[in-house]
């Protein structure tokens, strides 16, 4: 480790001993709730729980029940589609966006402020304002039949088949400005000499962008899209504001199935089985991604 | 040496604002209005309307009265101003429960944010002095734990820490809920604090060590006067993220208790009565304006508080 750290090491057990009271919260924290806490909420997801928590263990039936359970394949399927459209379109509207405001341009601290406002929000409150916005009877539909286009139909909160598109729309309204201010911070890390070479060879722009640039970057788009697809799979308030899953089950998402079993219908061994699912989800992006940037030997100074 | 990979990281992404003056790359336009610049301009413009229709959307619904709303476009300024709906969204909307407006909500809110931030960020940054400056045995351990605990779902932890809770008997309280903030706020700060301690100057350390200075003399005498603007940082971070927490607020406390944001929805979504949008809208602004008034307020510092939240996910 750093050297720093080396100085500060006293030698005996004892000399150490306020920070490893001060180091409590922490221990426990780590022990109890994040390893603790879900090696329990594994076990139990193997488990008959229902109205609570109970040691009776029945195999894979939660799991099973889970995948033919209509609802969790739908919220299932919702995720997928959500996740793999707004990481596309977050990464292309943030990079785009993030290329432009490097064109030696104006009020470059007014457009950031504007553009990344939404990430200050809550979901909650994006929720309701899309709500609003997207309201067949006043928003914009009404509005562009008002002017004349009297068929134009853009209802997607009460359509089931583009529900999720719906709340994409304000999903990439509220997370793009961040996409782009991490997509600015890696372009103005590439080396203005790269610039300067590019041009003495007549390059044209774009091409530095896709073949030169863009190759550079690739650790700052390695790390939006660990810190996208977490917060995809999490995605919980946004769904409950905007359209409370509906209309019917149309727009349900894992995480509010989760809860909804756990806190509402008292089914606990689904809401584990579930969650545990979840959790194996983020694992599956998480792991590559760390034994890439940490593991594999590979030593980063 | 992982550690110091992660240092330079988040300290790159937190230099964003700084380094910006330093360098657009790409090349010099010619003429004022070559059509680079139109295009370029055309496109930041149009991206900068689709980001604050929103926001004018919710501000001119707000101030108008339910006909307006009915007849007109959503888009229209309001013919006739009103502040009625703000005043009922603040004290007499209702939410199926009660009817006594956000006003509730919003204090619920003042009491769990402001404990939970000082709370949190108190035992964070010790953590973070603690990690880099007192490294005992296994430290790193339950500190790599902590970090990857940050990438599970908060779903996978949320009822065994209901059991916790209620065994110690805080479940439904606001106490039970900053523990609970102080809890999921502790990977990314301590991770904050520990690289921000690890860049002092280490001499300054060794010096107060010489000089007879102990763990707690050192934090706040030399530590926390010296660290000042990452706690800044720290603040603007919790603030903003605690109170426009939802998930917590709902499971982990009463209804009387219930945090600014989940009052909101059950005000917006609640079934019975009729909708009243102006009253809606009021009411999402006053629940985002406390998170607005930070980011407009803070400025860059709100952006390297999230270049800095978001090396953690």
């Amino acid at each position: 480790m750093s050297s720093n750290a080396r100085a500060g090491r006293p030698s005996r057990l004892t000399r150490n001993l306020s920070a490893k009271i001060a180091s409590v919260p922490m221990m426990l924290t780590a022990v109890v709730i994040f390893l603790g806490g879900t090696l329990w909420t594994v076990i139990y997801s193997f488990t008959s729980s229902k109205l609570l928590p109970r040691l009776k263990f029945v195999g894979l039936d939660q799991y099973e029940r889970l995948w033919s359970a209509p609802r969790w394949l739908v919220s299932i399927e919702n995720l997928a589609i959500y996740g793999i459209f707004s990481l596309i379109f977050s990464m292309v509207i943030g990079f785009v966006l993030a290329a432009l405001m490097d064109q030696k341009i104006r009020f470059e601290n007014t457009f950031r402020t504007i553009f990344l406002y939404p990430f200050a929000l809550s979901f909650i409150v994006t929720g309701l304002v899309w709500q609003w916005l997207l309201n067949p009877e006043h928003g914009i539909q009404s509005v562009v039949r008002a002017m004349g286009w009297a068929g134009f139909e853009f209802d997607p909160l009460y359509n089931s088949s583009i529900v999720i598109y719906g709340i994409l729309i304000a999903a990439l309204w509220q997370g793009t400005g961040l996409v782009m201010c991490l997509m600015l911070a890696g372009l103005r890390g590439i080396d203005e000499d790269i610039w300067k070479a590019s041009r003495v060879d007549g390059i044209p722009m774009w091409k530095t962008y896709l073949f030169v640039v863009i190759p550079m970057m690739r650790p700052v788009f390695v790390t939006t899209l660990v810190i996208i697809a977490s917060g995809i799979v999490r995605v919980y308030d946004l769904v409950v504001a905007q359209t409370s899953g509906g209309p019917g089950i149309a727009s349900e998402v894992p995480a509010k199935y989760v809860y909804d079993y756990m806190f509402q219908a008292q089914n606990l061994g689904q809401g584990f089985a579930a969650s545990t699912m979840m959790l194996i989800t983020v694992a599956i992006i998480i792991v590559p991604w760390a034994y890439l940037e940490f593991g594999g030997g590979r030593k980063r100074v | 040496m992982s550690d110091r990979g992660h240092l330079k990281k988040t300290a790159h992404l937190a230099e964003v604002p700084a380094s910006w003056e330093a360098g657009p790359r790409g090349a010099r336009p010619r003429r004022l209005l070559s059509t680079r610049t139109i295009v370029v301009y055309g496109t930041l413009f149009v991206a900068a309307a689709y980001y604050l229709l929103p926001l004018y959307v919710m501000i001119v619904t707000s101030l108008k009265g339910m006909p307006e709303i009915r007849l007109g476009n959503i888009f229209a300024p309001p013919l006739e101003i009103t502040f009625e709906p703000w005043v009922k969204a603040w004290s007499s909307a209702c939410t199926g429960l009660n009817c006594d407006g956000l006003s509730r909500g919003f204090w619920n809110s003042v009491m769990i944010t402001v404990p939970s931030t000082i709370i949190s960020i108190a035992i964070a940054s010790i953590n973070g002095y603690a990690l880099s400056n007192w490294r005992f045995k296994g430290a790193d351990i339950f500190f790599t734990i902590l970090i990857v605990g940050a990438f599970i779902p908060y779903q996978v932890m949320l009822y065994p820490i209901v059991i916790v809770l209620r065994e110690i008997g805080l479940y439904g309280s606001l106490s039970g809920l900053v523990i609970v903030h102080t809890i999921f706020g502790m990977p990314i700060l301590t991770l904050l604090f520990r690289n921000y301690f690890a860049g002092l100057p280490e001499e300054l350390f060794k010096a107060a060590r010489v000089d007879g200075a102990g763990f707690w003399g050192i934090y706040f005498k030399i530590m926390v006067p010296m660290s000042l603007p990452i706690f800044v940082v720290a603040m603007i971070l919790q603030v903003t993220g605690i109170w426009n927490d939802f998930l917590f607020g709902v499971v982990f406390t009463r209804p009387e208790y219930y945090p600014m944001t989940v009052q909101l929805n059950n005000i917006v979504n609640s079934v019975q009565g009729v909708k009243e949008y102006n009253v809606n809208m009021a009411a999402t602004i006053l629940t985002g304006a406390v998170p607005l008034l930070v980011y407009f307020v803070s400025g860059r510092l709100f952006v390297r508080g999230i270049a800095a939240g978001a090396v953690k996910g």
